[in-house]
């Protein structure tokens, strides 16, 4: 039970600081707004509003990715993350902490992003929610994993989407499929394996990505 | 010497295949290269796997180096596909050829391997990540394989006739055997001859600084 | 307590140490000095467990949560209060009655009044006490710090010097410094890097 008490000391921690960066969270929240704006300009007048679903996924994905950069800043400075490490708890409690904080910005983002898209273009049905919510576990499993290893190198804001867009490629399939076929259950099923399968091996692999 | 036993047996074969098209003769070539990648690629992620069990940092040098000849195998499945494309369907590039498709994902993946190395300092940390990141890559090669058969529905609703099938007649599945165990062999050699290349490298580095 | 033969540590092409024995006993109290990138804080991460020697052996008689390790960086999150942080290492190093043990360090380092106030707000002097507060949190058996004078002013300086002069003998400690006349009283033996 301790394990869960970490857990939740840390995703706490995550979330207090995503509540205290004041230049940050608002500001990829603005984002996604935004980068819906454009994609309205961007599509042909007579496109079709399923077209406009991916550039949706899109959108969340790029913000996403925005969130992700900057989710170990914080341990970076001062060098927290090496604190945190040296503690006696179960690294993968760091990794599962802090993927807990980047899923509540994701579903704060979504939160933002559907409504405005149903506004801008058409409303989404449970389908296309169910397939943001499942995709979020996915995305904030991989992406809290990949930032640690960003984090630590040299090239930061390049390396994490690069690691990162090769490996959300299925969940954008499985997204958008949900978003848009009339038989969703089978990209659903999809997302749960994308989610089930990588959060367990980056819930292993994490302590390996932190020490040496 | 396993060198150009590899080469011998990858190509002298090939051209003493039945006389088929040239599409075929590709065929000999494009599938066990694929699967030749897909080994690459395997190994590389077990002997990160040895490296993250053991911590025994020799692991490390062998499995970027048979990512490295996964990657070189993985651009000649991409070559040669986009032949295949060309002669089968007389376009360079087909969206609804499963393997081709896979390969650009895996392409993408492994590239951002090589980004990986380059960003970080070498080092256990370095050595940590990437056997991380390759244990990553062999489980998204049978996710994103089954991502794209979900998105075939979504990109391309027809169905590509892949007369190429399961179904090779004796003399045909000989040669493919056979073109399949020279790639096999062949990739073997490189790696080899790669990482006894890296090593000697890595003794030179150390006496040189042990003199001085 | 430690105990390292041939240690050595490099950085791709750099040695941060070479070939270094040491014998550190329970109870002993070494003193580091070195001018800078001789290796000092590279032996202390070595030491905690951050860093894996790339050569030689290392044995430490101590897992972690027996480690105090204060780096020069300070490992205190800065958007959070010192409360906040100091509860968050309280929780992870499972630190038994946690709100009066760091109300006590707080206390005794003058952190008090500004328990609610964000690290980013705080003076360097303020920041390096509650990061030594953040180490001798559980109270370990070893302690490593990586020049734990450096941004004290005079007070915390000889508040710092009270703390050593109680814990050694008590605890192990390895302490890295630039004036290690200060210490030298206190220490038990001393190593000089290069």
């Amino acid at each position: 039970m301790t394990y869960l008490g970490d857990v939740a000391a840390l995703a706490r921690t995550s979330l207090l600081l995503e509540l205290r960066s004041r230049d940050t969270v608002p500001a990829l929240l603005l984002f996604v707004v935004s980068a819906l704006v454009v994609f309205r300009f961007a599509l042909p007048a007579d496109a079709s509003d399923l077209a406009a679903i991916g550039l949706l996924w899109i959108a969340v994905v790029f913000t996403a990715i925005l969130a992700l950069t900057r989710a170990f800043v914080a341990e970076r400075e001062g060098r927290v993350l090496d604190g945190l490490v040296l503690a006696p708890c179960d690294r993968s409690a760091i990794w599962l902490g802090k993927a807990l904080g980047v899923l509540a910005f994701l579903l704060v983002a979504e939160a933002i992003a559907l409504p405005a898209f149903g506004l801008f273009f058409a409303p989404v049905d449970g389908a296309t929610v169910a397939a943001f919510l499942l995709a979020d576990l996915g995305i904030a499993a991989v992406g809290t994993l990949l930032a640690a290893i960003a984090a630590v190198s040299r090239a930061r804001e390049l390396l994490l989407p690069l690691l990162f867009l090769p490996l959300v490629i299925p969940v954008v399939v499985g997204g958008v499929g949900a978003s848009v076929e009339p038989d969703p259950g089978r990209y659903l099923a999809f997302l749960g394996l994308y989610d089930g399968i990588f959060a367990i091996l980056a819930w292993a692999t994490f302590e390996y990505v932190v020490t040496e | 010497m396993l060198l150009l036993a590899g080469i011998a047996l990858a190509f002298y074969w090939v051209p003493m295949a039945p006389l088929e098209g040239f599409r075929q003769r590709i065929f000999y070539i494009h599938v066990p290269v694929a699967l030749t990648a897909y080994a690459c690629f395997g190994w590389g992620a077990w002997k990160g796997l040895r490296l993250l069990w053991t911590r025994d940092q020799r692991h490390d040098l062998e499995s970027y180096t048979a990512i490295h000849i996964g990657t070189i195998f993985g651009i000649l499945t991409l070559v040669t596909g986009s032949i295949w494309a060309r002669t089968s369907w007389g376009v360079w590039w087909s969206w609804g050829e499963r393997q081709l498709v896979l390969f650009l994902v895996l392409f993408l993946f492994y590239s951002a391997y090589f980004m990986l190395r380059y960003s970080v300092d070498p080092g256990p940390r370095r050595a940590n990540m990437s056997a991380v990141y390759a244990l990553f890559g062999v489980v998204l090669i049978p996710i994103s394989f089954l991502a794209i058969r979900l998105a075939e529905d979504l990109i391309h609703p027809v169905v590509f006739d892949r007369d190429v099938g399961t179904n090779l007649a004796g003399s045909q599945l000989f040669t493919f055997v056979v073109c399949l165990a020279g790639m096999l062999v062949l990739a073997a050699a490189l790696y080899l001859n790669e990482l006894t290349g890296k090593r000697v490298d890595a003794r030179l580095r150390e006496l040189r600084e042990s003199l001085a | 307590m430690i105990r390292a033969r041939g240690l050595e540590r490099r950085f791709g092409e750099t040695r941060a140490l070479a070939g270094l024995d040491l014998d550190v006993p329970r109870g002993g109290f070494l003193s580091v000095a070195g001018p800078n990138g001789s290796g000092k804080s590279t032996l202390l991460a070595l030491l905690a467990g951050l860093l894996a020697p790339t050569r030689g052996s290392l044995e430490v008689d101590a897992d972690r949560a027996e480690i105090g390790y204060l780096a020069h960086e300070g490992l205190v999150y800065r958007e959070l209060t010192a409360v906040e942080n100091l509860e968050l290492y309280g929780r992870l190093y499972r630190v038994p009655e946690r709100r009066e043990r760091i109300g006590m360090l707080l206390e005794r380092h003058g952190l008090w009044e500004v328990r609610h106030r964000r690290v980013s707000a705080f003076s360097r002097g303020m920041a390096q006490r509650l990061a030594l507060c953040r180490t001798l949190l559980h109270d370990p058996r070893l302690l490593l710090l990586d020049e734990p004078y450096s941004a004290l002013d005079d007070d915390g300086a000889r508040l710092l010097d009270a703390h050593l002069a109680e814990l050694a003998g008590e605890r192990t400690l390895v302490v890295a410094t630039h004036d290690p006349a200060r210490i030298r009283s206190l220490a038990s033996s001393e190593l000089v890097l290069a």
